[in-house]
């Protein structure tokens, strides 16, 4: 689970920091503070990742030397249809998975926001399942989609008997059921954020708008989203994030299957790489996910330089 | 309609759904509940969705002697208090760096550990495997802490550095006139008022460890050394549909996490939030 911070701008410190840049000298072992946690991430994420980025221009079997084959990955996925499927369910997990859980987190944000008796137990029950391991979550709704298991069970009880299914066994419907247990895990965590977000809009911006003889709706449009925006940039990002890492509550439930319908890009690049040992064409499925996130990551790390000084 | 009767009916309402709500929520981890104490023969009988007639813990002694659990939930423990010590030492120590010195491009220092976590795994999942058997490294656990903690520590540090940042310069000021060196600096003074964001962070990041499964599946191979989630998965392969035994099995890997949840939910929470809205 990807989480990330909103940044706001506080351009107040600055003078109070220019006086301190004069008046300390960088020590020796404060130096090492920074450079011993580099030199941890260095060896483990930007070394292994420059190593990704050309092995993706490879032919790879993992025993010989990879073969630089330039582009010849990235042509190769044009006329394969797996990649094709697995684009689209990516793309597909990012608008229902990612759209679902900001709408729904919202409103569960804005039912729970009110301080009533009992809201920290509701709150409490919304949040359990983000605790839960992506495979504990998913084996949990395994048992639930069972041919035999609760959720036919009560198809069957409210006479929508027609409805029962093997939903993970059914090409038409295993991507939509692998995306069930995800939401459940997801939207808890999503209102939290949003909780929090509402907790900071200044109540005089309501009663002026109450004045101003604003409805509901009116308020939640004009003030309420508006003063959100920090927040939505933090939950947009998480969500598309979180989206291309899902892997685990895939990988649990379907492994990708049945015929690659509920594929996703990590799972297609983790079988791809380590199933069928294609670590160059692994690589390069690595890449095409780098390249979506991108935008994401960019755009999240300007307004972080922003703001960090 | 009074002013009275309004408010009882909004109250009345907002328990009806929130309640609602939470019911729903709930359902699933009641079911897994329920099903983890069954017996197979029941299940057989009645089929998995039916009411329970039976009662009976084996399943959790299947899970855990047979099934493996137990040690995978050592593997886990050995992986997962190590990372989350040593991540949140390095990550306090950069942070303090970063964040109460004019080190050289400390901005850009800073950009660049946090963006290394929020690059997509995959992109390093195959030099990575790579790597741990070069280092000879593959298949132990120290390989699992090692990559967890080279990962994670960017985003720590970003934390804590915003953290940190909002100390007031003159403490530090007081405390260099008193002659105090910068470790005393660091484990006197910044490390004690960082408590907060480190309890937070805490209880954070002992989940997300715990949780991991990707990690542990690409720089681990034999079953011996697999964490729970892992190990869940290998239930499933081996208790195909006797889902009294995966239920309870899935029972034993939330546990741990669950409870730190309700023991830490302060902190949880404030983890999740920590910096996103100021």
């Amino acid at each position: 689970m990807a989480v990330l911070t909103a940044t706001g701008d506080r351009s107040g410190s600055r003078d109070a920091s220019r006086a301190r840049r004069r008046a300390t000298r960088v020590p020796p072992v404060v130096l090492a503070f920074v450079l011993v946690p580099l030199l941890a991430e260095a060896f483990w994420v930007f070394w292994p990742a420059l190593q990704g980025f050309y092995l993706s221009l490879t032919s790879w079997d993992g025993v010989s030397a990879p073969r630089f084959i330039g582009l010849g990955n990235f042509q190769e996925m044009l006329h394969d249809a797996v990649f094709r499927t697995a684009l689209l369910d990516t793309v597909l997990w990012l608008v229902l998975f990612g759209g679902l859980s900001a709408v729904l987190g919202l409103g569960a944000a804005l039912l729970l926001q009110q301080e009533r008796r009992g809201v920290g137990f509701y709150r409490a029950a919304l949040f359990l399942p983000v605790v839960f391991s992506l495979v504990a979550t998913a084996l949990v709704w395994q048992a639930l989609y069972q041919p035999d298991g609760v959720i036919n069970q009560i198809l069957g009880g409210v006479g929508l008997g027609g409805l029962r299914h093997a939903w993970l066994a059914d090409r038409s419907t295993a991507l939509y059921a692998v995306i069930v247990p995800a939401l459940w895990r997801q939207i808890g965590y999503v209102m939290v954020l949003y909780v929090a977000g509402l907790k900071g809009i200044d109540p005089v911006l309501y009663e002026a708008a109450k004045v101003d003889g604003a409805t509901r709706w009116q308020q939640f449009r004009n003030v309420t989203l508006p003063q959100l925006r920090s927040v939505n940039a933090v939950v947009l990002s998480v969500i598309v994030i979180d989206s291309l890492r899902s892997f685990d509550v895939v990988w649990s439930l379907t492994r990708g299957g049945p015929y690659h319908s509920s594929e996703l890009l990590s799972t297609y690049m983790y079988s791809t790489a380590f199933q069928s040992l294609r670590l160059g064409y692994g690589s390069a499925l690595a890449v095409v996910i780098f390249v979506l996130a991108f935008g994401v990551i960019a755009s999240y790390l300007v307004r972080a330089f922003k703001e960090a000084d | 309609m009074n002013a009275l009767s309004r408010r009882r009916w909004a109250t009345a309402s907002f328990h009806v759904s929130a309640g609602g709500l939470s019911l729903l929520w709930l359902l699933p981890i009641v079911l897994v509940l329920v099903t983890s104490v069954r017996s197979f023969d029941d299940i057989a009988a009645h089929g998995l969705g039916s009411l329970p007639h039976s009662f009976t813990l084996a399943n959790f002694g299947q899970a855990w002697s047979d099934g493996g659990q137990q040690r995978a939930l050592i593997n886990s423990l050995l992986v997962t208090v190590p990372c989350v010590l040593v991540t949140l030492a390095l990550a306090a120590m950069a942070a303090f760096a970063l964040s109460r010195y004019a080190l050289p491009l400390r901005r850009t220092l800073l950009l660049v550990m946090l963006g290394g976590n929020l690059l997509p795994p995959q992109i390093l999942l195959i030099p990575v495997n790579k790597l741990t058997e070069l280092t000879g490294l593959y298949d132990s656990l120290t390989a699992l802490v090692l990559v967890q903690i080279g990962f994670g520590v960017g985003f720590y540090v970003f934390v804590l550095h915003g953290f940190m940042r909002a100390i007031p310069a003159e403490i530090q000021q007081a405390a260099v006139i008193d002659g105090a060196s910068p470790l005393q600096i660091f484990w006197r003074i910044i490390l004690p008022l960082a408590r907060p964001a480190l309890a937070a962070l805490s209880a954070l990041s002992f989940t997300w460890v715990f949780n991991d499964l990707l990690w542990a599946i690409t720089v681990l191979r034999s079953d011996a050394k697999m964490p729970i989630t892992a190990a869940l998965i290998g239930l499933q392969g081996q208790y195909v549909s006797m889902w009294n035994v995966i239920a309870a099995g899935s029972v034993i890997a939330a546990a741990p996490t669950v409870a730190v949840f309700l023991r830490f939910q302060r902190h949880f929470v404030a983890g999740l939030n920590l910096g996103a809205v100021k």
